[in-house]
């Protein structure tokens, strides 16, 4: 009935009791996630970059996936218990382990940590994070050549830079084809609901929205636009599946490659701490195939996915403008990562302000 | 066949002791044949579940950090118990008080002496206690139930804090991202064992066990709290106001559970963050019943509750059991213990034919 | 659809599950019975709804099961509270954990499947008339069952001798009892049907507002059922109103932020509790409302005496 992926065994459980594994031929190593492994969304798509992991390193090394685990005191009992397991590099999967994991970080100098998505290193924590936006302007560009209203809807969790940069992406990708493009935005508070993603997706479509993104899990609102017959976008991962019809393309998150290249760095000695943000260039953001879309939409969005993969573009290039018409970049120069990661404010063109802020 | 319930002629000392020790039994029995049902052995999992964690000093350390809170809450809940008023927002005072306590280290982070921490831990008393009020006003005005405005006012505190912590109190340095500023020197919760993160909470728990003790076994309040809750009218008779007993208990039980609050994030936590706590203020109510309402085994409850929290993680990173199997074990101890608490004031008869009804109600 | 049908549809598929879970928990309160485990019932309603029409392609065993599941984890409840004299606030609690943590670990292979959605049903004709067609005859099965249920459980408390001495029981368990009724077969039996409706609730959740299985996917509307039935002030045609107004704040302020109006997202969410509280305190202040409805045995315990 229950799969047991995770692997574990008597041996282990016998080892620990005698005080921590001393003699393990196995290098270890533990993660640390937020949701359940088959949420479908965040979660699942560092799951399967640790099968990816798996697959590639197979006996070398041994895996603990910690799944679930609250954000807060917890959260630092649960990395010091990886520690105390005899994990020798920890993967911490969510914003709100920043402080627990440079806390046993700091307790533990020989143990290698890798935070994902946070802005704090230490000699031994790394931070890692994907560059999403990268592929928010693809959407934003396809989103403003489909759309028949002109207006796109997006259904947003919480106000932070990370979702306010890809709605800023999102729309400047929109008006690079369509200056005028609408974007009607949806804060629902929560990165998992999927009755509420569903019912702030067919608000959004009951007010005229013909295509919709979303920066939270669920396949729910592609769901709906299937339904609908309307169009959407992916999240994390290919949605194909839940929305063969309805899905344009999906901004996949793929941390395979990053995994396997940190913990054969960390097996063989040269693993250092760095802030790595990865996009299209690196693989760690991909773009699932171009669906339910005209052929010329397809290879355009195709050579704008290459432009920005080799550096030729960057989303973010100037000029750009805050709603009130402030210059932050101006014409021909690029937005510099400090900017974007601390990003709290809305481009010219999108209406309301970020969440509560 | 009709099983009845017999009220024995007083209560059952002998049951009295081994209801807990059957209803543990019982969570082991069915604990383990919930690891045979998910292919574990079941003696390695109850071993690595219930006993390793008290066999590694790590864990016994964590064991205690994540009792403080519940037993302070608890103890509060369990006043409010006694006396028939059923506060279950406990987690909502939590947040509030967690919130009133850390204004003080992020407005004016530079007020740095011995003063900022005790006045940290009054302003989290009194955020809490206030926030207890509301239903506590509520319920001694208009009659309004309790349980539902205590239980709506812990969602109303959970977005307020993220409405916080991602506005007016976000950390400034934060690079935009949600949570306060970290707290530093004076405004931590000193650590009483070095290495581990047993903080001064412990303390205070203490404190709020022998101090709840001695309200109810040695003061007029504590007489009247068990009295009022027992037998209303004789309480009425004997003189004991309904309404300034159902304010006391909250305010009590609120301002106890803002202490919790500030001590989490003064404490584990280290700054406003947008989750603060597990839900502590809901494991505390199982906690108040599970140690009978009583402050002493309240303790060793917490403790088992706590227990039951590392153990899950331990499961999890031993066994690979799934994150969800410590609330499964929760739910089961505290169903367990209800049921054989039964026996301590009732024993179980078999009938074959109805008798003539008389009643009476059991409370 | 013009854009306010479309909006009441919305609302009704939003407000359903709540009114469902509900009218239960409106008939086992009733009865003198407090159960604060509507969430545990929902959510493994949700979850053996979701498995049962996964497996079988069919969403009716979905219901079925769901029906069934929930009335087993109420049957638990009402074992210990009502056999055993358990405290009812406790129980309640207790039912809430298990059924999170429980379901969460039957659910965990299909969590995040794609499942079945129950269709909504189109009557060639009715449900093509201009606005009303769409809102009276073109709802999922489940809305028109929810419908009867509500006028059933109306009828019932009102206007049979069974929903009379169901009252009775709620209001006065002793006399009840004196008079010859069974207490404990009585709250038995309610809880049981507060149960199959909590678990129908939760199918819905599973089978029509979304077609996914999630851990906790609930998301606390088993609360917000409870608070409706103080709302409804333990009436059932109070209740779909109120159950309509909860949902209809769910989807407005989503409307209401598309449409570019600002108010913090963090104070939207929190309105419906804040609303619950105003109104609990509006009818709890209007004695006479209160006083005619209120069961006066609510959550207290009853044993037989010899």
């Amino acid at each position: 009935m229950l799969k047991r992926l995770m692997i574990a065994g008597a041996a282990l459980g016998v080892a620990l009791t005698m005080g921590v594994a001393e003699a393990q031929e196995k290098f270890k190593v533990g993660f640390v996630a937020i949701g359940p492994k088959n949420d479908g969304g965040w979660t699942q798509a560092h799951w399967t970059g640790v099968e990816a992991l798996q697959k590639e390193l197979g006996d070398k090394i041994e895996v603990t996936f910690l799944e679930s685990v609250p954000e807060g005191p917890d959260a630092e009992r649960a990395i010091e218990g990886l520690v105390q397991a005899g994990n020798k590099l920890i993967f911490t999967t969510s914003f709100g382990y920043m402080e627990p994991t440079l806390k046993v970080a700091a307790k533990y100098p020989d143990v290698m940590f890798e935070h994902a998505t946070g802005f704090k290193t230490a000699p031994n924590v790394t931070t890692y994070n994907a560059r999403f936006y990268e592929g928010r302007y693809i959407i934003g560009q396809i989103a403003a050549k489909m759309s028949k209203t002109g207006t796109a809807g997006y259904i947003v969790s919480f106000p932070i830079p990370e979702v306010i940069m890809g709605i800023n992406s999102f729309m400047l990708g929109a008006q690079s084809v369509n200056p005028d493009f609408k974007l009607k935005i949806i804060w629902i508070n929560t990165w998992m609901d999927p009755a509420k993603e569903g019912d702030a997706a067919k608000a959004l479509f009951d007010q005229g929205v013909d295509i919709i993104t979303q920066h939270t899990d669920s396949t729910e609102p592609l769901k709906i636009a299937q339904e609908r017959g309307l169009l959407g976008f992916g999240q994390s991962h290919d949605m194909i599946d839940a929305a063969p019809k309805a899905q344009l393309t999906s901004i996949i998150d793929n941390w395979g490659p990053y995994y396997i290249a940190r913990t054969k760095a960390a097996m063989d000695g040269t693993w250092k701490s760095q802030a790595s943000w990865d996009g299209l260039a690196e693989g760690t953001v991909q773009m699932a195939p171009y669906t339910n879309m005209p052929d010329d939409v397809a290879a355009a969005a195709k050579e704008m996915e290459e432009k920005i993969r080799t550096g030729a573009f960057h989303p973010f290039t100037g000029p750009i403008y805050k709603q009130d018409g402030t210059e932050v970049v101006p014409a021909g120069q690029v937005m510099d990562d400090g900017s974007l990661l601390t990003m709290d404010y809305y481009v010219k063109g999108v209406d309301g302000t970020p969440g509560t802020n | 066949m009709r099983i009845e319930l017999i009220r024995r002629p007083e209560r059952s000392a002998a049951m009295a002791w081994l209801s807990p020790v059957i209803a543990v039994v019982l969570t082991l029995v069915a604990g383990a044949i919930i690891f045979a049902a998910n292919g574990i052995d079941p003696l390695q999992g109850l071993y690595v579940y219930f006993l390793e964690p008290l066999t590694l000093p790590f864990t016994l350390y964590e064991l205690v950090v994540k009792a403080i809170p519940i037993i302070i809450i608890a103890v509060g809940l369990a006043l409010c118990y006694l006396s028939n008023v059923w506060n279950i927002g406990a987690e909502g005072q939590l947040t509030v008080g967690a919130i009133t306590g850390s204004l003080l280290p992020i407005l004016f982070p530079d007020f740095q002496n011995v003063l900022t921490l005790p006045i940290m831990l009054l302003m989290g008393i009194l955020g809490g206690a206030l926030y207890a009020a509301i239903p506590a006003v509520l319920k001694s005005r208009f009659g309004t139930n309790e349980i539902l405005t205590s239980l709506m006012l812990v969602y109303v505190a959970a977005y307020l804090l993220d409405w916080l912590v991602r506005g007016p109190l976000r950390d400034p340095q934060g690079f935009g991202f949600p949570g306060s500023r970290p707290f530093t020197d004076f405004q931590v919760m000193p650590i009483l064992f070095p290495g581990s993160r047993v903080h001064l909470g412990l303390v205070f728990a203490l404190v709020v066990v022998v101090g709840a003790w001695f309200i109810l076994h040695r003061t007029i309040t504590g007489f009247a709290i068990t009295t009022l809750g027992q037998a209303p009218r004789a309480g009425a008779f004997a003189g004991f106001s309904r309404r300034r007993m159902t304010m006391l208990v909250f305010l009590i039980s609120g301002g106890l559970a803002g202490l919790a609050g500030i001590a989490e994030v003064a404490g584990p936590v280290g700054k406003l963050e947008v989750v603060i706590s597990p839900g502590y203020g809901f494991t505390a109510i199982i906690v108040a019943f599970l140690g009978r309402l009583n402050p002493a085994a309240i303790v060793v409850a917490g403790l088992v509750l706590a227990l039951s929290f590392i153990g899950s993680e331990r499961a999890q990173i031993v066994l690979g059991m799934s994150s969800q199997t410590g609330r499964v074990f929760q739910g089961m101890l505290l169903f367990f213990v209800l049921a054989c608490d039964t026996f301590i004031l009732y024993r179980l008869r078999f009938v074959r034919t109805p008798h003539a009804p008389l009643a009476r109600s059991a409370e | 659809m013009s854009m306010a049908e479309a909006i009441i549809v919305t609302i009704v598929i939003a407000s359903t599950p709540l009114l469902l879970a509900a009218l239960g928990e409106l008939v086992a309160e009733r009865s003198g019975v407090l159960n604060l485990g509507v969430e545990g019932m929902m959510i493994m309603g949700a979850v053996t709804g979701f498995i049962a029409s996964y497996e079988t392609g069919q969403p009716i065993f979905g219901i079925l099961a769901s029906l069934a599941a929930g009335m087993l984890t109420a049957s638990l409840f009402a074992f210990v509270t009502l056999v055993l004299v358990a405290n009812q606030v406790a129980s309640g609690l207790a039912l809430t954990l298990l059924g999170i943590g429980f379901s969460a670990l039957i659910g965990e292979s299909y969590a995040s499947k794609p499942g079945v959605r129950l269709a909504q049903i189109h009557i060639p004709g009715l449900s093509d008339i201009p606005f009303v067609g769409p809102i009276l005859f073109g709802q999922d099965p489940l809305v028109y069952v929810t419908v009867a249920l509500t006028v059933g459980v109306s009828w019932f408390l009102f206007r049979t001798r069974g929903g009379l001495v169901l009252r009775a029981v709620g209001d006065n368990h002793v006399s009840a009892h004196a008079l010859g009724y069974g207490v404990v077969r009585v709250r038995f039996l309610a809880v049981l049907f507060g149960g199959a409706c909590a678990g129908l609730a939760g199918a819905y959740l599973s089978l029509v507002s979304t077609s996914q299985w999630l851990d906790n996917m609930t998301a606390g509307r088993g609360w917000i059922a409870l608070a409706l039935v103080v709302f409804a002030t333990w009436l059932p045609w109070r209740l779909a109103v109120g159950a309509l107004l909860f949902g209809a704040v769910g989807i407005l302020q989503f409307h209401a932020q598309a449409l570019g109006v600002r108010v913090p997202a963090q104070f939207l969410s929190a309105l419906p509790y804040l609303i619950t509280i105003v109104v609990l305190v509006l009818i709890s202040g209007n004695r006479m409302l209160m006083r005619s409805n209120t069961p006066a045995m609510l959550g207290q315990s009853f044993v037989p005496d010899r």
